[in-house]
Protein backbone atom coordinates (compact mmCIF):
# COMPACT_ATOMS: atom_id res chain seq x y z
CA UNK A 1 0.00 0.00 0.00
CA UNK A 2 1.68 3.59 -0.73
CA UNK A 3 1.73 5.74 2.27
CA UNK A 4 0.69 9.72 2.84
CA UNK A 5 4.17 10.90 2.95
CA UNK A 6 3.07 12.51 6.41
CA UNK A 7 5.29 15.03 8.11
CA UNK A 8 6.95 14.01 11.23
CA UNK A 9 5.19 14.46 14.08
CA UNK A 10 6.25 17.05 16.63
CA UNK A 11 7.44 14.64 20.06
CA UNK A 12 7.47 16.36 23.07
CA UNK A 13 8.37 14.88 26.66
CA UNK A 14 5.85 15.64 29.90
CA UNK A 15 7.27 15.69 33.37
CA UNK A 16 6.37 16.56 36.49
CA UNK A 17 9.79 16.68 38.35
CA UNK A 18 9.96 17.22 42.32
CA UNK A 19 8.33 15.07 44.64
CA UNK A 20 4.97 16.78 45.75
CA UNK A 21 1.74 16.05 44.48
CA UNK A 22 -0.28 14.29 41.50
CA UNK A 23 0.26 14.46 37.95
CA UNK A 24 -3.57 15.06 36.64
CA UNK A 25 -2.53 18.28 35.36
CA UNK A 26 0.30 17.38 33.36
CA UNK A 27 -2.05 14.04 31.98
CA UNK A 28 -4.73 16.99 30.70
CA UNK A 29 -2.18 18.51 28.89
CA UNK A 30 -0.47 15.32 27.78
CA UNK A 31 -3.88 14.39 26.03
CA UNK A 32 -4.20 17.95 24.89
CA UNK A 33 -1.14 17.29 22.77
CA UNK A 34 -1.60 14.09 21.81
CA UNK A 35 -4.89 15.11 19.98
CA UNK A 36 -3.23 17.84 18.31
CA UNK A 37 -0.87 15.03 16.51
CA UNK A 38 1.83 15.13 18.50
CA UNK A 39 3.56 12.33 20.17
CA UNK A 40 3.97 12.78 23.56
CA UNK A 41 6.11 10.79 25.68
CA UNK A 42 5.51 10.59 29.37
CA UNK A 43 7.17 9.92 31.99
CA UNK A 44 4.94 11.04 34.95
CA UNK A 45 6.03 12.04 38.58
CA UNK A 46 9.12 12.15 40.38
CA UNK A 47 11.58 12.84 38.21
CA UNK A 48 14.31 13.92 38.83
CA UNK A 49 16.26 16.70 36.69
CA UNK A 50 18.89 13.86 35.28
CA UNK A 51 16.04 11.46 34.31
CA UNK A 52 14.34 14.14 32.45
CA UNK A 53 17.28 15.50 30.80
CA UNK A 54 18.23 11.63 29.60
CA UNK A 55 14.40 11.10 28.67
CA UNK A 56 14.95 13.99 26.72
CA UNK A 57 17.93 13.25 24.41
CA UNK A 58 17.00 9.80 24.05
CA UNK A 59 13.79 10.50 22.60
CA UNK A 60 15.43 13.41 20.51
CA UNK A 61 12.31 15.56 21.65
CA UNK A 62 11.16 18.83 19.83
CA UNK A 63 9.85 20.79 23.53
CA UNK A 64 10.50 19.36 27.11
CA UNK A 65 7.06 20.59 29.28
CA UNK A 66 7.53 20.50 32.30
CA UNK A 67 4.67 20.56 35.40
CA UNK A 68 5.22 21.41 38.84
CA UNK A 69 2.79 22.80 41.88
CA UNK A 70 5.54 22.66 44.80
CA UNK A 71 8.12 25.76 45.39
CA UNK A 72 10.65 24.23 43.97
CA UNK A 73 10.74 25.44 40.29
CA UNK A 74 13.77 27.98 41.40
CA UNK A 75 15.72 24.94 41.77
CA UNK A 76 14.49 22.36 39.75
CA UNK A 77 14.52 24.21 36.08
CA UNK A 78 17.47 25.99 36.38
CA UNK A 79 19.16 22.36 36.74
CA UNK A 80 17.16 21.24 34.06
CA UNK A 81 18.45 23.63 31.85
CA UNK A 82 22.02 23.84 32.73
CA UNK A 83 22.25 19.55 32.25
CA UNK A 84 20.50 20.01 28.73
CA UNK A 85 23.45 22.63 28.49
CA UNK A 86 26.04 20.27 29.47
CA UNK A 87 24.84 17.77 27.25
CA UNK A 88 25.21 19.65 23.77
CA UNK A 89 21.08 19.39 24.42
CA UNK A 90 20.18 23.26 24.65
CA UNK A 91 18.32 23.49 21.82
CA UNK A 92 15.36 21.69 23.30
CA UNK A 93 13.60 24.19 24.51
CA UNK A 94 11.66 23.94 27.70
CA UNK A 95 8.17 25.10 28.48
CA UNK A 96 6.27 25.00 32.12
CA UNK A 97 3.20 25.07 33.62
CA UNK A 98 1.99 25.30 37.28
CA UNK A 99 1.51 27.94 40.12
CA UNK A 100 4.66 30.16 40.10
CA UNK A 101 4.80 33.66 41.21
CA UNK A 102 5.15 36.35 38.72
CA UNK A 103 8.97 37.56 39.62
CA UNK A 104 10.05 34.04 39.43
CA UNK A 105 8.10 33.65 36.31
CA UNK A 106 10.85 36.41 35.22
CA UNK A 107 13.85 35.15 36.36
CA UNK A 108 12.64 31.74 34.65
CA UNK A 109 12.21 33.33 31.19
CA UNK A 110 15.50 35.42 31.28
CA UNK A 111 17.15 31.85 32.18
CA UNK A 112 15.50 30.01 29.16
CA UNK A 113 12.30 28.93 29.94
CA UNK A 114 10.59 29.83 26.56
CA UNK A 115 6.78 29.28 28.20
CA UNK A 116 5.03 29.40 31.33
CA UNK A 117 1.30 28.60 31.62
CA UNK A 118 -0.66 29.82 35.17
CA UNK A 119 -3.37 26.79 36.21
CA UNK A 120 -5.62 29.11 34.82
CA UNK A 121 -4.00 28.61 30.91
CA UNK A 122 -6.47 27.11 28.22
CA UNK A 123 -5.45 24.48 26.37
CA UNK A 124 -5.27 25.47 22.96
CA UNK A 125 -3.35 28.13 24.67
CA UNK A 126 -1.22 25.94 25.22
CA UNK A 127 -1.12 23.45 22.36
CA UNK A 128 -0.48 26.38 19.80
CA UNK A 129 2.21 27.84 21.84
CA UNK A 130 3.94 24.55 22.05
CA UNK A 131 3.47 24.14 18.65
CA UNK A 132 5.43 27.19 17.99
CA UNK A 133 8.30 26.95 20.45
CA UNK A 134 8.93 23.44 18.90
CA UNK A 135 12.08 22.86 17.54
CA UNK A 136 11.38 21.45 14.42
CA UNK A 137 14.03 18.92 12.76
CA UNK A 138 16.34 19.84 10.01
CA UNK B 1 31.99 -1.53 -8.07
CA UNK B 2 32.23 -2.01 -4.42
CA UNK B 3 34.80 1.31 -3.95
CA UNK B 4 35.33 1.77 0.16
CA UNK B 5 34.13 5.45 0.61
CA UNK B 6 34.79 6.45 4.29
CA UNK B 7 32.52 6.20 6.70
CA UNK B 8 29.29 9.21 7.52
CA UNK B 9 30.94 10.53 10.78
CA UNK B 10 27.38 9.74 11.96
CA UNK B 11 28.65 6.24 11.86
CA UNK B 12 31.62 7.19 13.50
CA UNK B 13 29.44 8.87 16.04
CA UNK B 14 27.14 6.16 16.87
CA UNK B 15 30.01 3.75 17.05
CA UNK B 16 31.83 6.19 19.87
CA UNK B 17 28.60 6.06 21.71
CA UNK B 18 27.33 9.42 20.95
CA UNK B 19 23.79 9.76 22.46
CA UNK B 20 22.70 12.82 20.77
CA UNK B 21 23.76 11.24 17.07
CA UNK B 22 22.10 8.02 18.12
CA UNK B 23 19.14 9.66 18.78
CA UNK B 24 18.49 11.95 15.71
CA UNK B 25 19.19 8.59 13.72
CA UNK B 26 16.71 7.08 14.78
CA UNK B 27 14.46 9.72 14.18
CA UNK B 28 15.22 10.28 11.10
CA UNK B 29 14.86 6.24 10.48
CA UNK B 30 11.51 6.43 12.45
CA UNK B 31 10.57 9.21 9.80
CA UNK B 32 12.20 7.63 6.22
CA UNK B 33 14.26 10.00 6.11
CA UNK B 34 17.15 9.01 2.78
CA UNK B 35 19.42 10.40 4.47
CA UNK B 36 19.50 7.45 7.08
CA UNK B 37 20.43 5.21 4.37
CA UNK B 38 23.92 5.59 3.96
CA UNK B 39 24.66 5.95 7.67
CA UNK B 40 22.89 2.30 8.24
CA UNK B 41 24.67 1.06 5.50
CA UNK B 42 27.98 2.22 7.22
CA UNK B 43 27.00 0.47 10.30
CA UNK B 44 25.40 -2.67 9.24
CA UNK B 45 28.67 -4.58 9.68
CA UNK B 46 28.97 -3.68 13.07
CA UNK B 47 25.71 -5.33 14.03
CA UNK B 48 24.96 -8.62 15.30
CA UNK B 49 26.28 -8.67 18.13
CA UNK B 50 23.47 -7.65 20.34
CA UNK B 51 20.45 -10.30 21.19
CA UNK B 52 17.30 -8.57 20.62
CA UNK B 53 14.61 -10.03 23.08
CA UNK B 54 10.32 -9.59 22.57
CA UNK B 55 8.34 -8.63 26.05
CA UNK B 56 4.32 -9.21 24.52
CA UNK B 57 1.39 -9.32 25.50
CA UNK B 58 -1.72 -7.84 26.18
CA UNK B 59 -2.51 -4.10 27.38
CA UNK B 60 -1.81 -3.52 31.26
CA UNK B 61 0.02 -6.44 31.80
CA UNK B 62 3.06 -5.17 33.00
CA UNK B 63 4.97 -5.42 30.41
CA UNK B 64 7.25 -2.29 31.10
CA UNK B 65 7.63 -3.09 34.98
CA UNK B 66 9.44 -6.41 34.12
CA UNK B 67 11.55 -4.29 31.51
CA UNK B 68 12.25 -1.91 34.28
CA UNK B 69 13.09 -5.32 36.66
CA UNK B 70 14.93 -7.50 33.91
CA UNK B 71 17.04 -4.11 33.70
CA UNK B 72 18.33 -3.87 37.18
CA UNK B 73 18.95 -7.63 36.69
CA UNK B 74 21.01 -6.88 33.46
CA UNK B 75 22.60 -3.49 34.82
CA UNK B 76 23.90 -5.14 38.11
CA UNK B 77 26.04 -7.73 36.06
CA UNK B 78 26.89 -5.18 33.94
CA UNK B 79 24.94 -5.63 30.88
CA UNK B 80 24.54 -2.77 27.95
CA UNK B 81 20.65 -2.75 27.19
CA UNK B 82 18.60 -0.99 24.94
CA UNK B 83 15.02 -1.00 25.14
CA UNK B 84 12.85 0.06 22.51
CA UNK B 85 9.02 0.85 23.84
CA UNK B 86 6.12 0.36 21.08
CA UNK B 87 2.55 2.10 21.71
CA UNK B 88 -0.45 2.38 19.28
CA UNK B 89 -0.81 5.97 17.78
CA UNK B 90 -4.61 7.26 17.74
CA UNK B 91 -6.46 6.76 14.88
CA UNK B 92 -7.89 9.77 14.94
CA UNK B 93 -5.45 12.48 15.51
CA UNK B 94 -2.39 10.91 14.76
CA UNK B 95 -1.07 11.50 17.98
CA UNK B 96 -0.23 9.57 20.81
CA UNK B 97 0.73 9.22 24.48
CA UNK B 98 4.01 6.78 24.97
CA UNK B 99 3.66 5.70 28.71
CA UNK B 100 6.08 2.87 28.65
CA UNK B 101 9.21 4.94 30.11
CA UNK B 102 7.29 5.70 33.20
CA UNK B 103 7.84 2.23 34.98
CA UNK B 104 11.42 2.84 33.83
CA UNK B 105 13.69 3.80 36.92
CA UNK B 106 16.89 4.01 36.82
CA UNK B 107 20.14 5.63 37.80
CA UNK B 108 20.06 9.42 36.04
CA UNK B 109 23.27 9.16 33.48
CA UNK B 110 23.41 5.11 33.14
CA UNK B 111 25.20 5.54 30.11
CA UNK B 112 24.89 1.67 29.60
CA UNK B 113 21.25 2.47 29.37
CA UNK B 114 19.49 3.80 26.06
CA UNK B 115 15.67 3.72 25.69
CA UNK B 116 13.15 4.66 22.93
CA UNK B 117 9.62 5.01 23.16
CA UNK B 118 7.90 4.45 19.35
CA UNK B 119 4.45 5.00 17.81
CA UNK B 120 3.03 2.30 15.42
CA UNK B 121 2.34 5.12 13.19
CA UNK B 122 2.31 4.45 9.82
CA UNK B 123 5.98 3.72 8.64
CA UNK B 124 6.92 2.66 5.51
CA UNK B 125 6.83 -0.70 5.46
CA UNK B 126 5.29 -1.19 8.63
CA UNK B 127 6.42 -1.15 12.12
CA UNK B 128 8.35 -4.15 12.39
CA UNK B 129 10.73 -2.79 9.62
CA UNK B 130 11.06 0.60 11.73
CA UNK B 131 11.68 -1.51 15.07
CA UNK B 132 14.15 -3.69 13.15
CA UNK B 133 16.37 -0.81 12.20
CA UNK B 134 16.00 1.07 15.45
CA UNK B 135 17.28 -2.59 17.15
CA UNK B 136 19.99 -2.93 14.50
CA UNK B 137 21.37 0.71 15.17
CA UNK B 138 21.12 -0.27 19.07
CA UNK B 139 23.56 -2.87 18.64
CA UNK B 140 25.92 -1.20 16.39
CA UNK B 141 25.82 1.30 19.70
CA UNK B 142 27.27 -1.14 21.57
CA UNK B 143 24.18 -2.51 23.27
CA UNK B 144 24.49 -6.69 24.49
CA UNK B 145 20.52 -6.50 24.89
CA UNK B 146 17.49 -5.10 23.23
CA UNK B 147 14.94 -5.64 24.74
CA UNK B 148 11.88 -4.47 22.65
CA UNK B 149 8.26 -4.07 23.98
CA UNK B 150 5.24 -4.16 22.02
CA UNK B 151 1.39 -4.93 22.88
CA UNK B 152 -0.01 -8.02 22.09
CA UNK B 153 -3.12 -7.40 19.90
CA UNK B 154 -3.08 -6.73 16.36
CA UNK B 155 0.08 -7.28 14.04
CA UNK B 156 2.94 -6.34 16.11
CA UNK B 157 2.93 -8.87 18.53
CA UNK B 158 3.18 -11.77 15.62
CA UNK B 159 5.35 -9.71 13.96
CA UNK B 160 8.03 -9.73 16.78
CA UNK B 161 9.27 -13.20 16.11
CA UNK B 162 10.80 -11.77 12.88
CA UNK B 163 12.79 -9.43 14.58
CA UNK B 164 13.61 -10.74 17.92
CA UNK B 165 15.03 -14.25 18.85
CA UNK B 166 13.49 -14.70 22.23
CA UNK B 167 10.13 -13.81 22.44
CA UNK B 168 8.31 -13.78 25.70
CA UNK B 169 4.71 -13.38 26.03
CA UNK B 170 3.59 -12.08 29.20
CA UNK B 171 -0.11 -13.33 30.70
CA UNK B 172 -2.01 -12.26 34.26
CA UNK B 173 -3.68 -14.52 36.32
CA UNK B 174 -6.83 -13.00 36.02
CA UNK B 175 -6.99 -13.38 32.35
CA UNK B 176 -8.19 -17.22 33.70
CA UNK B 177 -10.61 -17.38 31.08
CA UNK B 178 -8.66 -15.53 28.76
CA UNK B 179 -5.54 -17.91 29.10
CA UNK B 180 -7.96 -20.81 27.94
CA UNK B 181 -8.92 -18.90 25.12
CA UNK B 182 -5.87 -17.55 24.11
CA UNK B 183 -5.23 -17.34 20.22
CA UNK B 184 -3.23 -20.25 19.43
CA UNK B 185 -1.28 -17.53 17.75
CA UNK B 186 0.57 -16.74 21.13
CA UNK B 187 1.78 -20.57 21.38
CA UNK B 188 3.85 -19.78 18.18
CA UNK B 189 4.57 -16.72 19.01
CA UNK B 190 6.15 -17.50 22.74
CA UNK B 191 9.56 -19.21 23.61
CA UNK B 192 9.18 -18.29 27.23
CA UNK B 193 5.76 -17.25 28.96
CA UNK B 194 5.28 -15.54 32.48
CA UNK B 195 2.19 -15.06 34.43
CA UNK B 196 3.35 -11.90 35.59
CA UNK B 197 1.19 -10.55 38.84
CA UNK B 198 2.03 -13.92 40.59
CA UNK B 199 1.34 -11.92 43.61
CA UNK B 200 -2.29 -11.78 42.39
CA UNK B 201 -4.91 -15.34 43.21
CA UNK B 202 -4.94 -17.84 40.38
CA UNK B 203 -1.53 -18.00 39.23
CA UNK B 204 -0.66 -21.29 40.19
CA UNK B 205 -3.80 -22.58 38.08
CA UNK B 206 -3.06 -20.31 35.24
CA UNK B 207 0.74 -21.52 35.06
CA UNK B 208 -0.23 -24.51 35.63
CA UNK B 209 -2.85 -24.78 32.35
CA UNK B 210 0.16 -23.05 30.20
CA UNK B 211 2.80 -25.92 31.18
CA UNK B 212 0.22 -28.23 30.35
CA UNK B 213 -0.58 -26.52 27.12
CA UNK B 214 3.38 -26.07 26.09
CA UNK B 215 4.01 -29.76 27.12
CA UNK B 216 1.57 -31.30 24.63
CA UNK B 217 3.94 -30.59 22.04
CA UNK B 218 7.03 -29.03 21.66
CA UNK B 219 7.30 -26.55 18.46
CA UNK B 220 8.61 -27.71 15.40
CA UNK B 221 12.37 -26.80 16.76
CA UNK B 222 12.22 -29.15 19.74
CA UNK B 223 11.73 -26.41 22.30
CA UNK B 224 9.08 -26.53 25.15
CA UNK B 225 8.13 -23.10 26.35
CA UNK B 226 8.94 -22.61 29.70
CA UNK B 227 6.27 -21.15 32.22
CA UNK B 228 7.84 -18.40 34.56
CA UNK B 229 5.87 -16.97 37.43
CA UNK B 230 6.42 -13.21 38.11
CA UNK B 231 5.23 -10.55 40.38
CA UNK B 232 7.15 -7.01 40.00
CA UNK B 233 5.65 -5.52 42.84
CA UNK B 234 7.45 -8.27 45.20
CA UNK B 235 10.51 -8.77 42.80
CA UNK B 236 10.01 -12.18 42.79
CA UNK B 237 10.56 -14.35 39.44
CA UNK B 238 13.13 -11.92 37.55
CA UNK B 239 16.22 -13.83 37.76
CA UNK B 240 14.36 -16.62 36.53
CA UNK B 241 12.72 -14.82 33.63
CA UNK B 242 15.69 -14.19 32.87
CA UNK B 243 17.16 -17.14 33.12
CA UNK B 244 14.44 -18.64 31.23
CA UNK B 245 15.57 -15.99 28.35
CA UNK B 246 19.29 -17.48 28.70
CA UNK B 247 18.31 -21.23 28.50
CA UNK B 248 16.33 -20.48 25.18
CA UNK B 249 18.91 -18.07 23.65
CA UNK B 250 21.65 -21.17 24.55
CA UNK B 251 19.20 -23.58 23.16
CA UNK B 252 19.11 -22.03 19.55
CA UNK B 253 23.01 -22.16 20.11
CA UNK B 254 23.19 -25.29 20.71
CA UNK B 255 21.49 -26.76 17.66
CA UNK B 256 20.38 -25.26 14.15
CA UNK B 257 18.37 -23.30 15.94
CA UNK B 258 20.22 -19.69 15.56
CA UNK B 259 21.20 -20.21 12.16
CA UNK B 260 18.00 -21.14 10.99
CA UNK B 261 16.49 -18.19 12.68
CA UNK B 262 18.85 -15.83 11.05
CA UNK B 263 17.75 -16.95 7.71
CA UNK B 264 14.45 -17.05 8.08
CA UNK B 265 14.81 -13.30 9.36
CA UNK B 266 17.29 -12.05 6.87
CA UNK B 267 14.72 -13.30 3.86
CA UNK B 268 11.53 -12.20 5.79
CA UNK B 269 13.32 -8.50 5.57
CA UNK B 270 14.59 -9.22 2.04
CA UNK B 271 11.36 -10.22 0.75
CA UNK B 272 9.49 -7.42 2.57
CA UNK B 273 11.58 -4.64 1.10
CA UNK B 274 11.36 -5.79 -2.25
CA UNK B 275 7.57 -6.61 -2.36
CA UNK B 276 7.19 -3.61 -0.71
CA UNK B 277 8.52 -1.65 -3.59
CA UNK B 278 6.86 -3.73 -6.26
CA UNK B 279 3.75 -2.99 -4.41
CA UNK B 280 4.13 0.59 -4.72
CA UNK B 281 5.52 0.27 -8.44
CA UNK B 282 2.46 -1.63 -9.08
CA UNK B 283 -0.25 0.68 -7.39
CA UNK B 284 1.33 3.66 -9.59
CA UNK B 285 1.01 1.42 -12.79
CA UNK B 286 -2.55 1.35 -11.77
CA UNK B 287 -2.83 4.83 -12.02
CA UNK B 288 -0.57 5.37 -14.99
CA UNK B 289 -0.81 1.70 -17.40
CA UNK B 290 -3.65 2.32 -19.87
CA UNK B 291 -3.85 -1.12 -19.81
CA UNK B 292 -4.04 -1.94 -16.23
CA UNK B 293 -6.56 0.85 -15.87
CA UNK B 294 -8.67 -1.09 -18.24
CA UNK B 295 -8.63 -4.30 -15.98
CA UNK B 296 -9.23 -2.27 -13.07
CA UNK B 297 -12.06 -0.62 -14.80
CA UNK B 298 -13.79 -4.17 -15.45
CA UNK B 299 -13.41 -4.78 -11.92
CA UNK B 300 -15.40 -1.93 -10.88
CA UNK B 301 -17.98 -2.44 -13.34
CA UNK B 302 -17.98 -6.45 -12.28
CA UNK B 303 -17.39 -7.92 -15.55
CA UNK B 304 -14.19 -9.79 -14.46
CA UNK B 305 -13.46 -10.62 -10.90
CA UNK B 306 -10.21 -9.63 -9.36
CA UNK B 307 -8.75 -12.91 -9.27
CA UNK B 308 -8.75 -12.79 -12.69
CA UNK B 309 -7.56 -9.54 -13.18
CA UNK B 310 -4.54 -10.31 -10.36
CA UNK B 311 -3.49 -13.62 -12.45
CA UNK B 312 -3.57 -11.40 -15.84
CA UNK B 313 -1.46 -8.35 -14.45
CA UNK B 314 0.73 -11.39 -12.99
CA UNK B 315 1.24 -12.86 -16.42
CA UNK B 316 1.81 -9.88 -17.98
CA UNK B 317 5.02 -8.75 -15.25
CA UNK B 318 6.23 -11.76 -14.35
CA UNK B 319 8.87 -11.91 -16.97
CA UNK B 320 10.20 -8.71 -15.90
CA UNK B 321 10.59 -9.86 -12.31
N1 LIG C 1 -0.26 -6.69 41.36
C1 LIG C 1 0.69 -6.44 40.45
N2 LIG C 1 0.58 -5.37 39.66
C2 LIG C 1 1.56 -5.16 38.73
C3 LIG C 1 2.67 -6.02 38.59
N3 LIG C 1 3.45 -5.58 37.58
C4 LIG C 1 2.84 -4.47 37.11
N4 LIG C 1 1.71 -4.21 37.80
C5 LIG C 1 0.78 -3.07 37.58
O1 LIG C 1 0.13 -3.22 36.35
C6 LIG C 1 -0.12 -1.94 35.76
C7 LIG C 1 0.44 -1.92 34.35
O2 LIG C 1 1.86 -2.05 34.40
P1 LIG C 1 2.76 -1.77 33.13
O3 LIG C 1 4.12 -2.26 33.46
O4 LIG C 1 2.62 -0.38 32.69
O5 LIG C 1 2.06 -2.73 32.07
P2 LIG C 1 2.26 -2.79 30.48
O6 LIG C 1 1.93 -4.18 30.08
O7 LIG C 1 3.60 -2.27 30.11
O8 LIG C 1 1.15 -1.78 30.00
P3 LIG C 1 0.95 -1.22 28.50
O9 LIG C 1 2.29 -0.85 27.96
O10 LIG C 1 0.04 -0.06 28.71
O11 LIG C 1 0.30 -2.34 27.73
C8 LIG C 1 0.53 -0.94 36.68
O12 LIG C 1 -0.46 -0.37 37.49
C9 LIG C 1 1.51 -1.74 37.49
O13 LIG C 1 1.73 -1.19 38.77
C10 LIG C 1 2.75 -7.15 39.48
O14 LIG C 1 3.70 -7.96 39.45
N5 LIG C 1 1.73 -7.30 40.38
MG1 LIG D 1 4.09 -0.73 28.74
Amino acid sequence: MPREKKEAPIRVLIAKPGLDGHDRGAKVVARALRDSGMEVIYVGLRQTPEAIVDSAIEEDVDLVGLSILSGAHMVLFPRILKLLKERRAADIPVFAGGIIPDEDARRLRRAGVKAIFGPGARLDEIVTTARSIARRHA
Amino acid sequence: MTGRRPEPPEARAVQARDRRVLARLISMVENGDPRARPIQKALYPHTGHARIVGITGPLGVGKSSLVNALLGVLRARGVRVGIIGVDPTSPFSGGSVLGDRIRIDRAGGDEGVFFRSMASRGHTGGIAATTREVARLLDAFGMDIVLVETVGSGQVDVEIRRIASTSVVVLVPHLGDGVQSLKAGLFEIADVFTINKADLPGADGAARYLSEMTALGAGPDGWTPPVVQCSTVEGRGIEDLWKAVEAHEAFLDSGPGRARGEEARARAEIVDRVTGRIGLRLDGLLEENRELRELLGQVLDRSLDPGTASDRIYAALRHRL
